[in-house]
C-alpha cells in the first residue's frame, strides 16, 4: 500500500532523512516512532506531496507521489499535526470544501458528511462554527475530513498531541474502528503507549535513519518481559528480565529503591538508540 | 480543475460572508474620510480639466480601493498559511496550482468589487454622478486582477505576517498615492510622469477616470493591465509550486 525506497531529504547542510525504506501492508496500522526532530513529520510531508524528497521514491497504492502526484493524492487522507481547520466556517462547510477539493460530487458529499459525522460522533455539531469545538472534537473532525473522499490510506501525524488521556483513548478507539473498515494507517507519534496500543508494526526512527522495524511484541520481547528501574549513584539504570521470578530474585536482599514494571516500547527504543522517545 | 477553483473561491466567500457586517464599515471609513476632507476642506473651488475635484477624486479612490482590497487577499492567505495552517490542506489536495491561484485571485477580485460598491454608494451620497458602464467595470476588473495576482504570488514568498505588512508599505502605499489617485500624473514634470506611467495603478486610474467621466478610454491601458495581470498570475502559480519547500 505504501512503499518508500531510499528516501533522503536534505535541508541545506542538515540531512533530515538518510535513506529510509518502508513497506506498509494493506490494512495495517504502521507506527513511525521517534523523538522530536527524528524525521517523522518530514517523512509524512514527503509521502503526502507537501515537501519534495532529495532522493528516493514513495509509492502510495502504486502511484508515485513525485511523478503521479494527482492520482497519488487521491489515495490518501491526511491528518496533520497542527489543527488546520477553517475556524470561521461550520463543521459542515469545512467538510464540503474538502469534498470539492477532492473532486467529489456535491450530491455525494452531503450523504458522506452525515455518515462520517455520525461515525466520529459529531452530528449534533454539524452547523456549529469550528472555533466553538473542543480540541478533541477538532481532532475527530480532522479525521472525518481526511476520510471524506474514502481514501485507502490514512496518514495521522501525531493525532493525539496535546489531548488529555480520556480524549486520547477515544481517538484510539476511532483509529482502530477505521482500520477495521480496511483502511491502511500510517501513524507518527512520540507517545509510546499510543504505538503499543494501536500498531501492528512499529518503525523506530532516530536522526533520520530507521533503527528497527518489527511488531511491538517482538521489539519488546527482545529486551525481556520485566524491567527494574533503579537509581545507582544518582544515575537511573534499567535492567531487563525474561520472567517476573528472575526480577524478584535479583531484588532479594537489595536495599536501594526500585520500580518493577513490564517492558515497553520505550525500553526497546532506549536500548537501540540510547535515548528516550519523548 | 473547475471544482478546485470553486472550492478555494467559495471558502474565501464563506469567510467574507461571516465578516461582512464588520467589513462594510471598515471599507467605508477611508473613502468617507477622503471624500469629507477633500470635498469640504480642499476640493471646493478646485477644478481639474473642467471637472470638480470630487468628480476627479472618486474614480481615483475607486482605482486605489480596488487595488488595496484585491491585494488584501494576501493577508487572508497568510492567515490561512501561518496561523491556521490551512494552506497545507490545499497543498495536500489533488488540485492544480493554477486552480488554487485562480480561486484566490477571483476571491480577491470579488472583495475589490464589493469594496468599490461601497465607494460608489458614498460618491452618490456626496452628490457626485458618474458613468458606471462597461468600460468602467472592465478597467475595475483588470485592476483587481493585477493586484490580486500580485498578492497571491507575494503571499507565497513572505515568511511571516510582518513581511507581508512590509511589502504593503513598500509596494501598495506608495502606489496608492502616486498612481494618479489624488492628482493628474501628466501635470508632474515629464521625468516624474514617465516613472509613474510605469505603475499599473496609473493606467488603472486613467482608464477608470475616463470611463467614469464619459470620456474616450485608451485601449492601451486595458491591454497593458491584462498583460501585467497575466504575468503576475503566472508568477503566482510558480510561487505556489515553490512554496512546497
Amino acid at each position: 500500500m505504501i512503499q518508500v525506497r531510499n528516501l533522503v531529504k536534505t535541508y541545506k547542510d542538515v540531512k533530515a532523512l538518510k535513506g529510509v525504506n518502508v513497506h506498509v501492508k494493506k490494512g495495517e496500522i504502521f507506527a513511525y516512532l521517534g523523538p522530536n526532530g527524528a524525521g517523522k513529520t518530514t517523512t509524512i510531508r514527503i509521502l503526502t506531496g507537501l515537501t519534495r524528497a532529495t532522493a528516493g521514491t514513495c509509492l502510495i497504492n502504486g502511484f508515485d507521489i513525485a511523478t503521479q502526484t494527482g492520482d497519488a493524492k487521491k489515495q490518501y487522507g491526511l491528518v496533520p499535526q497542527a489543527i488546520n481547520l477553517d475556524q470561521e466556517l461550520t463543521v459542515q462547510e469545512n467538510l464540503l470544501i474538502h469534498g470539492w477539493l477532492y473532486h467529489m460530487a456535491s450530491s455525494d458529499i452531503a450523504g458522506r458528511v452525515n455518515e462520517l459525522l455520525d461515525y466520529v460522533e459529531l452530528s449534533p455539531k454539524k452547523k456549529s462554527l469550528v472555533k466553538t469545538l473542543s480540541g478533541g472534537m477538532k481532532r475527530r473532525l480532522m479525521i472525518a475530513r481526511a476520510l471524506l473522499h474514502s481514501p485507502g490510506v490514512l496518514f495521522l501525524d501525531e493525532p493525539t498531541v496535546g489531548l488529555d488521556a480520556a480524549i486520547r483513548r477515544k481517538i484510539w478507539t476511532l483509529i482502530k474502528k477505521i482500520q477495521q473498515q480496511g483502511t491502511t494507517i500510517f501513524l507518527t507519534t512520540h507517545y509510546i503507549e499510543e504505538a503499543e496500543f494501536l500498531a501492528d508494526r512499529v518503525a523506530f526512527i532516530d536522526q533520520g535513519s530507521m533503527v528497527a522495524l518489527d511488531t511491538p511484541a517482538n521489539l519488546m520481547a527482545a529486551r525481556g518481559a520485566w524491567a527494574i528501574d533503579r537509581l545507582v549513584a544518582d544515575v537511573m539504570e534499567t535492567l531487563y528480565f525474561k520472567t517476573r521470578e528472575e526480577a524478584d530474585t535479583f531484588n532479594t536482599n537489595r536495599s536501594e529503591q526500585f520500580t518493577l514494571r513490564r517492558v515497553n516500547l520505550e525500553d526497546a527504543f532506549l536500548d537501540l538508540t540510547g535515548k528516550k522517545v519523548k | 480543475m473547475i471544482q478546485g477553483i470553486i472550492a478555494i473561491y467559495v471558502r474565501e466567500m464563506l469567510i467574507l460572508k461571516r465578516r461582512l457586517s464588520r467589513q462594510i464599515p471598515s471599507w467605508s471609513i477611508s473613502p468617507f474620510l477622503y471624500l469629507t476632507a477633500f470635498s469640504y476642506a480642499v476640493g471646493r473651488g478646485v477644478s481639474i480639466d473642467g471637472h470638480s475635484y470630487l468628480e476627479f477624486l472618486i474614480p481615483g479612490l475607486i482605482a486605489m480601493g480596488s487595488m488595496t482590497q484585491a491585494f488584501a487577499i494576501a493577508s487572508e492567505i497568510n492567515i490561512a498559511r501561518f496561523y491556521w495552517h490551512i494552506f497545507e490542506e490545499f497543498q495536500a489536495a489533488p488540485i492544480s496550482k493554477f486552480a488554487y491561484v485562480a480561486g484566490e485571485v477571483l476571491a480577491g477580485m470579488t472583495r475589490a468589487l464589493l469594496a468599490i460598491g461601497v465607494i460608489m454608494v458614498l460618491g452618490f451620497l456626496f452628490g457626485v454622478r458618474l458613468h458606471y458602464g462597461f468600460a468602467f467595470f472592465m478597467a475595475l476588473l483588470l485592476n483587481s486582477f493585477v493586484f490580486a495576482s500580485l498578492a497571491v504570488g507575494l503571499a507565497m514568498v513572505v515568511k511571516s505576517h510582518a513581511d507581508q505588512a512590509m511589502l504593503t508599505n513598500f509596494i501598495i502605499t506608495p502606489m496608492a498615492f502616486l498612481g494618479g489617485t489624488f492628482f493628474p500624473v501628466d501635470r508632474l514634470p515629464q521625468w516624474a510622469g514617465a516613472i509613474l506611467n510605469l505603475l499599473p495603478l496609473t493606467h488603472a486610474s486613467k482608464a477608470i477616470r475616463a470611463a467614469c467621466l464619459g470620456e474616450p478610454v485608451n485601449l492601451f491601458s486595458y491591454v497593458l493591465l491584462f498583460i501585467i495581470g497575466s504575468l503576475f498570475f503566472g508568477l503566482a502559480v510558480w510561487c505556489v509550486e515553490r512554496a512546497k519547500d
